[in-house]
């Protein structure tokens, strides 16, 4: 058994905030270059261009790629053999999230209730979490940043099981030419398959932290993740909208076993700057 | 080549903007989101914060300024939320909206018919737009904290005019040429 104490993970958690929100990985910086040299529109160029100096920028004086820091998503994955000392796992997490926000200078967007008031929390609490009991003794914490431009333009369908493999690709592919210049283009874009209603939406979050680059280990889902990019990029969207070739930097797709009667399908548009960062204590 | 705007931006100089061209704007802009305008017109009786006449407004709440800085990473924020306030804004003399993300036909005619042009700033790059925001203060609405209404010292701002005051729309015209069936 291993014991970590609140403290340590309010400490890591308010760190992988300011990380994840100041500095891009580099495996969507590299993406960017890759846009920059098939792109054929020179607005689209210049476009690719600014986002890599803002990057730069961002990474040299430590603030926010951009002012959109997100509502706070974390993947919690704890071992069963870990024992959290000094309070919940929850309220610890939520101080770190509330820390580095504050401490950090990042923009706190989160509101209490929905539909009313909408009275800003001032700290970007509460996180969404999600939690996942591993073997083992660690704790795996990612932090990830979600803004609100790309999440609006997200969609469930609850296919058919007769839509079949076109009907998923096909849904994909109306949710990216909806979306338009409005999620920042260029998008990456996390899909989830089968499951139920929510586990759909879990997925296609999950399927966002997936690198730049890789895509999935079951060929299935590589072909369907290859023809998604292939004719993203050809619907012309381009960067901003304003036409291009680099509508989409990279889809990933999870899956889970589904009912016999369905076949949900999920899909979180996520911006250029989507961000991740992670931990193992 | 840009073209230089510096504010107030007259609808004269609007009338003479075109979808494409790209601009660098320097003045005085303000910052609005859906918070800032709801409450603006819901006591527009009592007057605006702002001078409203020939005013451009940036869809944008920055993140918290660091000390010694005058803004945080400041990008535009998805306009079609203002869709709904903005014809009414048009109306009372608004002339340059800055933002990202498609707007309603409703915003449209009432830049055709008014005088006001829609200009895109690149969505995602707060950092480097900040760096082109000299001095920033709040004006209004303090309590709305990144909603607030800020008044923004800017100097050549980067923006392509995405709709113009004729109702031609980039989003429209420019995926359809590099789209590949």
């Amino acid at each position: 058994m291993k014991i970590i104490n609140k403290d340590t993970i309010i400490e890591n958690v308010k760190n992988l905030c300011i990380k994840a929100n100041c500095v891009l990985n580099s495996d969507i910086k590299r993406a960017f270059e890759e846009g920059l040299k098939n792109e054929e529109s020179p607005t689209a160029k210049t476009i690719l261009s600014n986002l890599i100096e803002n990057a730069d920028i961002a990474e040299k004086r430590n603030m926010p790629i951009c002012q959109d820091t997100g509502m706070a998503v974390v993947f919690a994955d704890i071992g069963q053999e870990v024992y959290i000392e000094g309070g919940s796992l929850s309220d610890a997490i939520n101080e770190g999230i509330r820390r580095g926000y504050t401490e950090g200078f990042l923009r706190k967007s989160v509101v209490y209730d929905p539909v009313c008031d909408r009275k800003n929390t001032k700290d970007n609490t509460p996180a969404i979490i999600h939690y996942n009991i591993t073997e083992g003794d660690s704790l795996k914490i990612t932090v990830a940043p979600k803004g609100f431009g790309s999440e609006n333009m997200s969609r469930i369908y609850m296919l058919k099981p007769s839509d079949g493999r076109d009907g998923v690709i096909d849904c994909v592919l109306k949710t990216i030419e909806e979306a338009g210049p409005n999620p920042c283009p260029p998008m990456i874009v996390g899909v989830g398959i089968g499951g139920n209603f929510e586990y759909s939406a879990y997925l296609a979050k999950k399927a966002l932290l997936r690198p730049v680059g890789k895509n999935s280990e079951k060929p299935y889902l590589e072909k369907i993740e290859k023809e998604i990019l292939e004719r993203a990029n050809k619907t012309g969207i381009g960067p901003q909208g304003l036409g291009g070739r680099t509508t989409v930097l990279w889809a990933a797709c999870e899956d889970y076993p589904t009912h016999i009667a369905g076949m949900p399908i999920a899909i979180n548009i996520s911006c250029h700057v989507t961000r991740h960062s992670e931990c193992i204590l | 080549m840009d073209i230089s705007l510096h504010t107030p931006i007259t609808k004269e100089t609007v009338r003479k903007l075109k979808a494409g061209d790209t601009v660098r704007i320097t003045g005085i802009i303000y910052t609005a989101r859906d918070a800032a305008h709801k409450r603006m017109l819901e006591n527009k009786d009592k007057g605006f914060p702002i001078d409203i006449k020939d005013c451009t407004i940036y869809f944008a709440g920055p993140s918290p300024a660091k000390p010694g800085e005058p803004v945080g990473a400041i990008g535009p924020t998805t306009s079609y939320r203002m869709d709904k306030y903005s014809p009414e804004m048009i109306k009372y003399g608004e002339t340059v909206m800055i933002g990202k993300g498609k707007r309603s036909a409703e915003v449209v005619e009432a830049m055709k018919k008014y005088g006001c042009v829609y200009i895109g700033a690149v969505g995602g790059a707060g950092a480097l737009l900040a760096s082109h925001v000299e001095e920033c203060r709040t004006v209004a609405y303090e309590d709305l904290g990144a909603e607030a209404i800020y008044e923004l010292k800017v100097k050549d701002f980067p923006g392509i005019v995405v709709i113009d005051s004729y109702g031609e729309n980039l989003y429209e015209t420019e995926p359809e040429k590099y789209r590949k069936d």
